[in-house]
C-alpha cells in the first residue's frame, strides 16, 4: 500500500522535530501534538498513521531527547527513510521500534505530499512504479527492531 | 594494527584485546548519567515497561537534575518527584540545583580510560579527561542501568593534530566552531574526534571541556583529547586516581587526520540557525546586528574561565539599555569561586542577571527565552531553530568576550570595538 509522504530539509533537528518546552510534559501522548511544531504547527492533525517521513542528510540532529522519535512513532509514522541520520537519533528510533531507513536515492525522485510504498522485508521503497533499494542494517540492529525495540528484546531475553 | 584511544576505550570495556571499527560489542559501562530532560520517562518504563525490574549496579548510576530546576511549573515539579522519588527509593546519587550534568560529572565522577553514556548528547565532554562518554536516549539509559552493559559498534577515529598556541583572545571555543565550520554539522557522524599533538597539550583541562563538549554538533560519538599529567593533576585535585591513560599507537588506524595551527585561529562568530554557519567576527561585525539578549554559561562555556572573560570585558562599563545579559555559571563550584573572586559583583555592577546554575537560556525551556524575532548571542551549544525561544527568533553562537562586549554594546562586536 502506498503512503504519504512528508518531505523535509537537510539538518532536521530534534529541536524541530520536539520543542525544548514539551519535554518534561508527562508523556509522549501529551507531547505528540507538538511534533514538528516550527516548521508546521499542524503537522500532528494532519498526519495519519503509516505516513512516512522523508529527509536528506543528518535527519535527527542535536540532543539525545528519545521524545523525538517517540513522537513519530505515537502519530504512526511507518518509517523515517533519509539520506542520513545522526547517529543518536538512529539509535534511539531502532531502540523504540521505529524503522529508520537509509535511502540515498528516494529523497530526489519523491514529491511532498507524494506517495510512497515501503517494503520492509525486501529493502525497497516504490515511487510511480520504480524502486529504490535502501541500505540494509547491521544484523544486531535488525534483530532489536525485528523483537520491537530494546526493551521488548531484552524481557524476552531475561524470560 | 594499533588502536586509537577510542578503540582501547571500548576493548577494555567489552574485555577483548583488540576492537576494529564497526565491530559490534557488548560492553560493561563504568557509569551511566541521567538528568531531568528525559529521566520521567526512563523511571516510567521502568516501573510499566520492564517485565524484570532491577539495577544492576546502582553505585554507577548518577541523576542530575539541572535542565528545568528550580520547576518553572506544576508539570514540571510533578517530572522532578517522580526522578527524585525513583533515586530515594533505589539510593542512587541526585544531584538537584548543584550544576550542570556534565559539570558536576567532570568534578566527582568521570575519569580516564572510562566508557560512560549519559543520557544526554553533550557527554562527549568528558572526552576532556581522557574518557569516553557518549550520548543515549532513556531506552538505551534504561536497558544500562538494569544490565550494567550495552552494545556499542565501533566507530572509526578522526584524528585532529593540534599545534601550537592560541592567540590572545582567542578561546577554545573559536577552535571547536571553526573545526565544525571545516567539516560541517555532520562531519563526524558516527565518529570520534580524538585530538593530540602539543596544541591540544597546551590546552587548560577548562578548554579540552569546551572541544570535546561540541564534537557531537560535528555528530561525532565521542571527542577525546590524549589524556597528559594535566588530567592527572585534575583528578588528583577532585580526590580521584587517573588509571588507564590510553594514547593512540603508532600505527593505529584514523579514518582521516586534520592539523590545525592555533595560532591562525579566529574569533568566531556562528550565525543562525545551523552549526556550521561559520564566519569570523571580523565580518560579522562589519554588519552591527542588533541584539536583545546575550547569555554567558551553559555545559560549553559557563566555567570561571569563562566567567573571567566575560567580567574583564564588562568591568567599569554598562550593559546597553535595549539588551538582557543573562549570566548561568556551569555549577555551585564555579559560581562560588566566582563569588570569591569578585567576578559576580563585577558583572552585577555592569547591569547583568546572574542566575542560579543550569542549562537556562541555552535550552530554551527554561529562563531568559527570547521572544518573536528576537536576537540572542550566546555562548551556548546550539543556534537551532527556535532553539532559545519563538521559531522565529535568532540564535547567533560567540565566545564569552564577544557576548560580553555585544552585551554593552547592543550589537555584534568584540571588546576590541568597546
Amino acid at each position: 500500500m502506498a503512503n504519504k509522504v512528508w518531505k523535509f530539509h537537510n539538518d532536521v533537528d530534534t529541536d524541530q522535530i520536539i520543542a525544548s518546552q514539551y519535554l518534561l510534559l508527562p508523556d509522549i501522548e501529551a507531547m505528540k501534538i507538538y511534533t514538528f511544531e516550527s516548521l508546521d504547527p499542524d503537522f500532528a492533525k494532519k498526519v495519519t498513521p503509516g505516513d512516512i517521513v522523508v529527509a536528506s542528510e543528518n535527519f535527527g540532529c542535536g540532543s539525545s531527547r528519545e521524545q523525538a522519535p517517540s513522537v513519530l512513532k505515537a502519530l504512526g509514522i511507518q518509517a523515517v527513510i533519509a539520506k542520513s541520520f545522526a547517529r543518536i537519533f538512529y539509535r534511539n528510533s531502532i531502540n523504540i521500534g521505529l524503522p529508520v531507513i537509509v535511502c540515498k536515492d528516494l529523497y530526489d525522485h519523491v514529491e511532498d505530499g507524494g506517495t510512497a510504498e515501503l517494503d520492509l522485508s525486501a529493502g525497497t521503497v516504490t515511487v510511480d512504479g520504480r524502486s529504490f533499494t535502501c541500505t540494509k542494517l547491521p544484523e544486531y540492529m535488525q534483530g532489536i527492531l525485528n523483537a520491537g525495540g530494546l526493551i521488548a528484546s531484552l524481557n524476552k531475553e531475561e524470560d | 594494527m594499533g588502536m586509537t584511544i577510542g578503540e582501547k576505550i571500548i576493548a577494555r570495556a567489552a574485555g577483548v584485546d583488540v576492537v576494529k571499527p564497526n565491530d559490534i560489542h557488548t560492553v560493561t559501562l563504568d557509569r551511566m548519567m541521567s538528568n531531568d530532560g528525559t529521566t520521567h520517562l526512563t523511571v516510567d518504563m521502568y516501573n510499566n515497561k520492564l517485565k524484570h525490574p532491577k539495577i544492576a549496579d546502582n553505585k554507577k548510576v548518577v541523576f542530575i537534575m539541572d535542565h528545568n530546576v528550580p520547576a518553572e511549573n506544576p508539570k514540571t515539579a510533578e517530572a522532578h518527584k517522580k526522578m527524585r522519588n525513583f533515586a530515594r527509593e533505589h539510593d542512587i546519587a541526585l544531584y538537584e540545583g548543584q550544576g550542570i550534568c556534565h559539570q558536576i560529572m567532570m568534578e566527582d565522577y568521570v575519569c580516564p580510560g572510562e566508557l560512560i553514556f549519559g543520557a544526554d548528547s553533550h557527554t562527549t565532554t568528558y572526552g576532556a579527561l581522557g574518557a569516553f562518554g557518549t550520548g543515549v536516549g532513556c531506552t538505551d539509559f534504561l536497558y544500562a542501568m538494569t544490565t550494567g552493559t550495552s552494545w556499542v559498534m565501533v566507530p572509526e577515529t578522526l584524528r585532529f593534530n593540534l599545534h601550537g598556541k592560541l592567540p590572545e583572545g582567542v578561546y577554545a571555543r573559536d577552535l571547536i566552531l571553526t573545526i565544525i565550520g571545516d567539516i560541517g554539522a555532520n562531519g563526524a557522524n558516527y565518529k570520534i574526534m580524538e585530538f593530540a599533538g602539543d596544541g591540544a597539550h597546551n590546552l587548560t583541562i577548562d578548554e579540552r571541556i569546551v572541544l570535546c563538549n561540541l564534537t557531537v554538533e560535528a555528530g561525532a560519538k565521542a571527542g577525546i583529547v590524549e589524556p597528559d599529567e594535566k588530567v592527572v593533576e585534575f583528578c588528583q585535585a577532585h580526590g580521584r586516581k587517573a588509571v588507564h591513560m590510553f594514547k593512540s599507537d603508532e600505527d593505529a588506524s584514523f579514518a582521516r587526520v586534520y592539523e590545525y595551527d592555533l595560532s591562525k585561529i579566529k574569533p568566531v562568530v556562528v550565525r543562525p540557525d545551523f552549526v556550521d554557519n561559520f564566519d569570523t567576527l571580523e565580518v560579522v561585525k562589519k554588519e552591527k546586528i542588533k541584539i536583545d539578549e546575550s547569555f554567558v554559561g551553559s555545559c560549553n562555556n559557563g566555567r570561571i574561565e569563562d566567567l573571567r572573560i566575560a567580567a574583564d570585558v564588562v568591568k567599569g562599563r554598562q550593559v546597553h539599555p535595549n539588551v538582557r545579559f543573562l549570566i548561568a555559571p556551569a555549577s555551585q563550584a564555579v559560581y562560588i569561586q566566582a563569588l570569591e573572586e569578585g567576578i559576580i559583583t563585577t558583572l552585577m555592577k555592569a547591569g547583568a542577571m546572574v542566575m542560579n546554575t543550569n542549562c537556562s537560556v541555552c535550552w530554551g525551556s527554561c529562563q531568559g527565552v527570547i521572544g518573536k524575532d528576537e536576537v540572542l548571542i550566546s555562548t551556548g551549544t546550539r543556534n537551532f531553530k527556535g532553539r532559545a525561544g519563538d521559531p522565529s527568533s535568532k540564535v547567533y553562537m560567540a565566545n564569552a568576550a564577544t557576548c560580553a562586549a555585544s552585551a554593552v554594546k547592543g550589537y555584534i562586536c568584540g571588546p576590541e570595538d568597546l
